[in-house]
């Protein structure tokens, strides 16, 4: 499956486990009560959060993860932009954030300003069109992860 | 006012080009309707029942006669040739034809509006004031606070999904005319000792089902804190706030379902943790920049007496009328402050025609700096016009049917589109407001009445600001019938109040005699001077309730 990271599209090299059937090969992302429960020692491992899941849990178990994952199950669940916000600014976390979920072109802009890197376009989505997206505003009033100084000291 | 630099055109130009895109992937059906109504209504556009309406932000009801203009020319091409003022001080276009829209925002553009953020779950447009810069109360200009807050809560990429639409005012003045009580978000700017400007911040009131007057979570933000103690609110309410159910996502419910001190114990925790992050509190050379577009325009030195304008006062009643209900006192002497009346029998409250708003442009320019504001309460005011030049304004005025001396009382209402437009709605809200107008004009009857505020709503969202209401209207449906309940004692000031519900609800023929009813209890109670709020709060419900159903 084809993602977008780092504002190019690749081909992705992570699989999603959600517990049922056999363990795949290689790369995975699990869920926090999955990697609570299995023994997944020697993986690479991608925690994918869901909008109701504490931070605090996870807050000291970061170094464990090469990816995070939010779900956006539906795209007008905001909470995840908060997640991404806090897990870059506050818990310096500086490895793959990717949306998963309800992620189109319509929310690439704000997603990546709040410290997502990575994208998986929903299925029957142009994720060629979505590429556009990160050029939809050259101009940003706010700081955010994505940018240390407000606008009126730029300008 | 606020003038864009090169970047601030250049953010609505590009939202310009962005919402164009998605309306075109909607028309070749890349978006599906339900993706699409969720950005569409961040730019402001709502499906209602017969027609799409966009909403045009105002902000801080703030408007340039060359924006005027545009607005005229956009309800001429784009519309049926009127707009309508909202209780936001924002105006909404009912007719508009989705593949329009994406060019009447070029046209705003062009004189730097847009309907960015004017509905859906995100920050919305910000409102303040009216009086702004002028009012003789007045402690701190709020303006170039609510600029800045323009600015950053403008596609904030952090709360562009919230749980529920969130809304902020702002007030500097001695008394609160911006009703901050009964926003998500109030700031009330103030001084301290020593003369430095904060904020008190209070959170969690709200209209609709669940009525609730905002909660003091800070007795004194410094103003170099204003953004970042905002930010901390928004981030616990976006994490915290409740998505199960719609009717309970606003933050007046997680205010009140953590109970205050929890609350603010969140906030305060989340701004330490944003400072000890780095934080940028904002700068003192950016609020300079900011309020340098709100100086005073250029006032002659006058004499606070006008001979003239006393002479016309002698000689013409009506004009003295028109004094007395729709002019107020200016800080600057010899000058005053002019409400234009938007409210009268006839006409829906809060509309506006193309060639009324072209008018009212021009005599902006000739009279008041070209600058014209809207109000919460659906009207219109020049905010420096000179007191030599009142007589022949109130003329113009008259001309273009602006001028009813009837501002503060109760032909004054409030109401919202209700049945006729809006797919909420339970009942017709503007016919009853048109019964209401064209019954109760005896204006020698509504000047004895005193400041009355009447205010209604077609369902229980609240709209038309029905629980603030000294006397409020509820249109509900039973059972297939329009009723309309009626509450009392409801107040959007300093002395905020929920109005309570009286008994059962009347129809569309009973709605008037009930009036009658209630303002007769009044009258015969009352004592001398004594408003109906404050008859109200002396004497309780139980005369008026005992009066209006004598008969049951």
């Amino acid at each position: 499956m084809q993602i977008i990271k780092d504002k190019a599209i690749i081909e992705d090299n992570w699989v999603h486990y959600c517990g049922e059937g056999d363990l795949p090969e290689g790369n995975i992302i699990v869920s926090l009560d999955l990697w609570q429960e299995m023994d997944l020692s020697g993986r690479n491992i991608g925690l994918q959060l869901e909008p109701d899941d504490m931070l605090s849990d996870i807050k000291d178990d970061l170094h464990h993860f090469d990816l995070i994952a939010i779900n956006f199950p539906t795209f007008a669940d905001g909470r995840g932009y908060s997640m991404a916000k806090i897990l870059r600014d506050r818990l310096g976390y500086k490895k793959e954030i990717r949306a998963v979920g309800d992620v189109m072109r319509d929310q690439l802009f704000y997603l990546q300003r709040c410290g997502f890197n990575a994208f998986e376009i929903k299925a029957g989505r142009d994720i060629v069109d979505a590429l556009e997206a990160f050029e939809d505003f050259s101009v940003k009033y706010q700081t955010s992860s994505d940018e240390d100084v407000p606008l009126y000291r730029r300008q | 006012m606020y003038q864009y630099n090169e970047n601030d055109q250049r953010i609505v130009d590009e939202r310009v080009v962005q919402f164009r895109g998605q309306v075109k992937r909607r028309l070749a059906g890349e978006l599906k309707e339900d993706e699409f109504r969720i950005l569409r209504l961040q730019n402001g556009l709502y499906l209602q029942i017969q027609a799409y309406m966009l909403r045009v932000a105002v902000p801080y009801g703030l408007l340039s006669s060359r924006q005027l203009r545009m607005l005229a020319h956009i309800a001429t091409k784009y519309d049926r040739g009127y707009g309508h003022m909202t209780t936001r001080q924002n105006i909404q276009f009912n007719w508009p034809k989705l593949e329009d829209v994406p060019d009447i925002l070029d046209d705003l553009a062009s004189v730097q509006m847009h309907a960015i953020q004017t509905s859906g779950n995100c920050i919305r447009n910000i409102s303040a004031d009216q009086f702004a810069g002028v009012a003789a109360d007045e402690v701190v200009d709020p303006r170039p606070y609510a600029e800045i807050m323009r600015q950053w809560s403008t596609f904030h990429p952090e709360f562009a999904y919230l749980p529920r639409k969130f809304k902020f005012a702002f007030t500097g003045a001695a008394q609160d005319r911006a009703a901050i009580l009964f926003h998500d978000i109030g700031y009330r700017a103030v001084k301290n000792n020593a003369g430095e400007v904060g904020f008190k911040i209070y959170v969690g009131g709200g209209m609709g089902r669940t009525p609730m007057i905002g909660k003091l979570v800070n007795n004194f933000v410094p103003e170099k804190d204003l953004l970042v103690y905002t930010e901390a609110i928004m981030r616990v309410y976006n994490q915290f706030g409740r998505r199960d159910n719609k009717y309970k996502a606003r933050i007046k419910i997680l205010v009140h379902e953590l109970k205050l001190p929890k609350f603010i114990e969140l906030v305060e925790t989340e701004f330490a943790a944003l400072r000890q992050e780095g934080a940028v509190p904002l700068d003192a050379a950016e609020i300079d920049r900011v309020t340098a577009h709100f100086t005073d325009p250029d006032y002659v030195d006058l004499p606070d007496k006008s001979e003239a304008f006393n002479q016309h006062l002698q000689d013409d009643k009506d004009f003295s009328l028109w004094v007395k209900q729709n002019i107020l006192a200016h800080k600057k002497p010899g000058y005053a402050i002019v409400n234009l009346s938007l409210k009268k029998p006839g006409v829906p409250p809060g509309d506006i025609t193309d060639e009324q708003m072209l008018s009212v442009a021009d005599m902006a320019d000739d009279y008041s700096f070209g600058e014209i504001r809207s109000t919460h309460e659906q009207n219109l005011v020049f905010a420096d016009v000179r007191k030599d030049d009142l007589y022949q304004l109130w003329q113009a005025l008259k001309d273009i049917g602006f001028a009813e001396p009837n501002i503060g009382t109760l032909q004054d209402m409030i109401c919202c589109p209700g049945l006729d437009f809006c797919t909420l709605a339970n009942a017709r809200s503007i016919p009853i407001a048109d019964k209401i107008t064209t019954c109760f004009d005896d204006m020698d009857y509504l000047y004895d009445l005193g400041e009355l505020k009447l205010k209604m709503s077609g369902c229980i969202n609240a709209c038309g600001h029905h629980h603030v209401g000294h006397i409020g209207i509820l249109g509900v449906n039973k059972k297939g019938q329009e009723l309309y309940q009626i509450t009392l004692g409801g107040s959007a000031g300093d002395d905020a109040s929920i109005g309570k519900i009286i008994g059962p609800g009347f129809d569309q023929d009973e709605i008037i005699p009930a009036l009658k009813n209630i303002l007769s209890t009044y009258t015969r109670l009352r004592e001398e001077g004594e408003g109906f709020l404050a008859a109200y709060r002396r004497l309780g419900m139980s005369p008026f309730k005992e009066q209006l159903y004598a008969n049951n």
